[in-house]
């Protein structure tokens, strides 16, 4: 599936919760399915600056496509991470650079996209597509 | 406490408190960050603007005039609450950090290589890293004041902290992560039988206690306006007069100088030294009425009430499964630092804040207190005089939720 395909099935799965309450339960939900990063990189160099709580990112290319795992000590910003690196894992670096994450407005929490919120969801995409970059040079 | 007090009609006077937050009612739990503003230091600022906006202390006319007036007649309700001396003790400054600055800055030209600054365990960041960039500067060296487990300072280890090498102790009133009212009159006159100076930072704590600056026989005490029904940016510095003439102007510019040639310039006398350029002056005269506002209530009232809501929330929070608080000293205002074993602060704030209710989480600004309870930081609950009962209970249920959809 294609990163837009991939948001719009998560849009899709937000859109049968009728308030926050629930939205939040399944975003805990999904932070437990995060494919966890290994202990190893769990490394100081791999936390993303700007949260209030810490997420640990790594990525490696399998082939031409980027795997992402990461972790958190909250689990709202588990759940974040997971819905970001669901979208954005077992993609080709160019992919990831072109993607835009508006879905994240569309699944309700808008909120979290404020650059100033302190968990640093803006952080984390800024991140991700680092990582994209990074390889994406590696490639050519 | 005083029979006239009624939460409910001082809830009034906050227009801020009628809000919605996601569509829940506002629970406003974030005092000790800033305090909400009543619609009589609002009206001031508004008359401000409004009536006799005007640059201060230089102008011939008749608004210039007034403006000054108002500005000076904050000066002088300032000094009468905090007991202070004289009127040209009271430096306006834009609030705490400005004035811990303004000290430690000059601070660096008394200072020689080898002498000590003692701060607490407790601080503030505002109030740490002015003093370790003044340590760099000068080649000082910085000591700290041990705490225990309740967030009490180590008396004992302060004193033998002391020597003749002590030029400086800096110490908050009132620690603003745990609440913690530290004892400072001991720490002042301590300090003052090995000669060093004093400064204390009373952001946290003149929301709450009247301190009084010549009963304390302090050096320096600083004050926030916004954190006692001020605007944001007015504070002050209080200084004896005699530690004011020995330090340096801070900043240069209009306003702090007698006569200026290209060859010399004099400085002015206190306080005009050290509020060089237009300062804020509306703010300065809200910061008043706010005082005004305050001392209408009253702040034996106001500490009263205050004491019965942290009571309350301490006991209703300690019935939550897991829950632990941090900072129990035996003297407390109103905040309530607490997490809750397995989950992380900001998963509760977040959760928290869907409901309506506005906490702090996070290390508050004291990552040296977080380091010493080894966790990442906490959620902080700071109670005014215009909270209720029924708003701690909201809290209480929201913790409860929030534990329930993340374990």
């Amino acid at each position: 599936m294609s990163i837009k395909e991939i948001q719009e099935e998560i849009v899709d799965e937000f859109s049968m919760f009728d308030d926050w309450m629930q939205r939040y339960e399944y975003m805990i939900e999904l932070g437990k399915s995060l494919p966890l990063i290994e202990d190893q990189y769990k490394t100081d160099d791999n936390i993303i600056k700007g949260c209030q709580s810490k997420v640990w990112v790594h990525a490696e290319l399998d082939n031409d496509k980027l795997v992402f795992t990461a972790d958190s000590d909250a689990i709202i910003t588990k759940g974040i991470i997971a819905i970001l690196i669901r979208s954005f894992s077992e993609q080709k670096p160019q992919d990831i650079i072109d993607a835009n994450t508006n879905f994240i407005d569309e699944i309700g929490l808008k909120e979290h996209l404020s650059p100033t919120r302190a968990n640093g969801l803006v952080s984390m995409i800024k991140q991700l597509k680092l990582y994209a970059v990074a390889y994406q040079t590696q490639l050519k | 406490m005083n029979d006239t007090f009624n939460v409910s009609s001082i809830r009034r006077d906050f227009p801020i408190l009628s809000r919605e937050v996601n569509g829940k009612p506002l629970v406003y739990f974030d005092n000790a960050a800033t305090s909400q503003t009543p619609q009589q230091v609002i009206d001031v600022i508004v008359d401000y603007y409004s009536s006799y906006n005007a640059n201060i202390h230089r102008g011939v006319h008749a608004l210039s005039q007034e403006a000054t007036d108002k500005y000076e007649q904050a000066r002088h309700t300032i000094q009468k609450h905090f007991n202070i001396a004289k009127a040209h003790e009271v430096i306006f400054t834009s609030g705490t950090t400005h004035s811990i600055n303004l000290v430690a800055n000059g601070f660096s030209a008394l200072l020689l290589s080898g002498d000590e600054i003692i701060v607490s365990a407790l601080e503030h960041h505002s109030n740490i890293v002015p003093w370790q960039m003044l340590c760099e500067r000068t080649g000082a060296v910085l000591k700290v004041i041990p705490m225990n487990l309740d967030g009490e300072l180590l008396m004992d280890a302060y004193q033998n902290l002391l020597s003749t090498k002590t030029k400086l102790v800096f110490c908050n009133h009132v620690s603003n992560a745990l609440g913690t009212v530290n004892p400072i009159k001991q720490i002042i006159n301590k300090a003052h039988e090995v000669g060093a100076a004093v400064l204390i930072d009373g952001a946290q704590a003149a929301p709450h206690i009247k301190a009084d600056m010549q009963e304390l026989n302090v050096d320096f005490y600083t004050v926030s306006a916004h954190k006692m029904c001020g605007p944001t940016g007015a504070g002050m510095l209080y200084g004896k007069e005699e530690w004011l003439n020995k330090l340096p102007p801070y900043q240069g510019g209009g306003e702090m100088i007698a006569e200026v040639t290209f060859e010399k310039t004099t400085y002015a006398d206190l306080p005009h030294k050290f509020e060089a350029g237009t300062p804020n002056i509306c703010g300065g005269i809200a910061f008043a009425a706010a005082l005004d506002y305050m001392n209408g209530i009253g702040f034996q009232t106001i500490a009263e009430y205050e004491h019965e809501l942290l009571s309350y929330a301490t006991e209703q929070l300690l019935t939550i499964d897991k829950l632990k608080i941090y900072g129990t000293a035996k003297e407390k205002t109103s905040v309530i630092s607490f997490n809750i074993e397995g989950l992380h602060p900001y998963d509760i704030g977040s959760i928290l804040d869907k409901l309506g209710v506005a906490v702090r989480t996070g290390h508050h600004c004291a990552q040296p207190i977080m380091d010493f309870y080894k966790i990442p930081g906490t959620i902080r609950a700071s109670f005014s005089f215009y909270n209720t009962k029924d708003e701690i209970d909201i809290l209480v249920e929201g913790v409860k939720r929030a534990q329930n959809m993340l374990q």
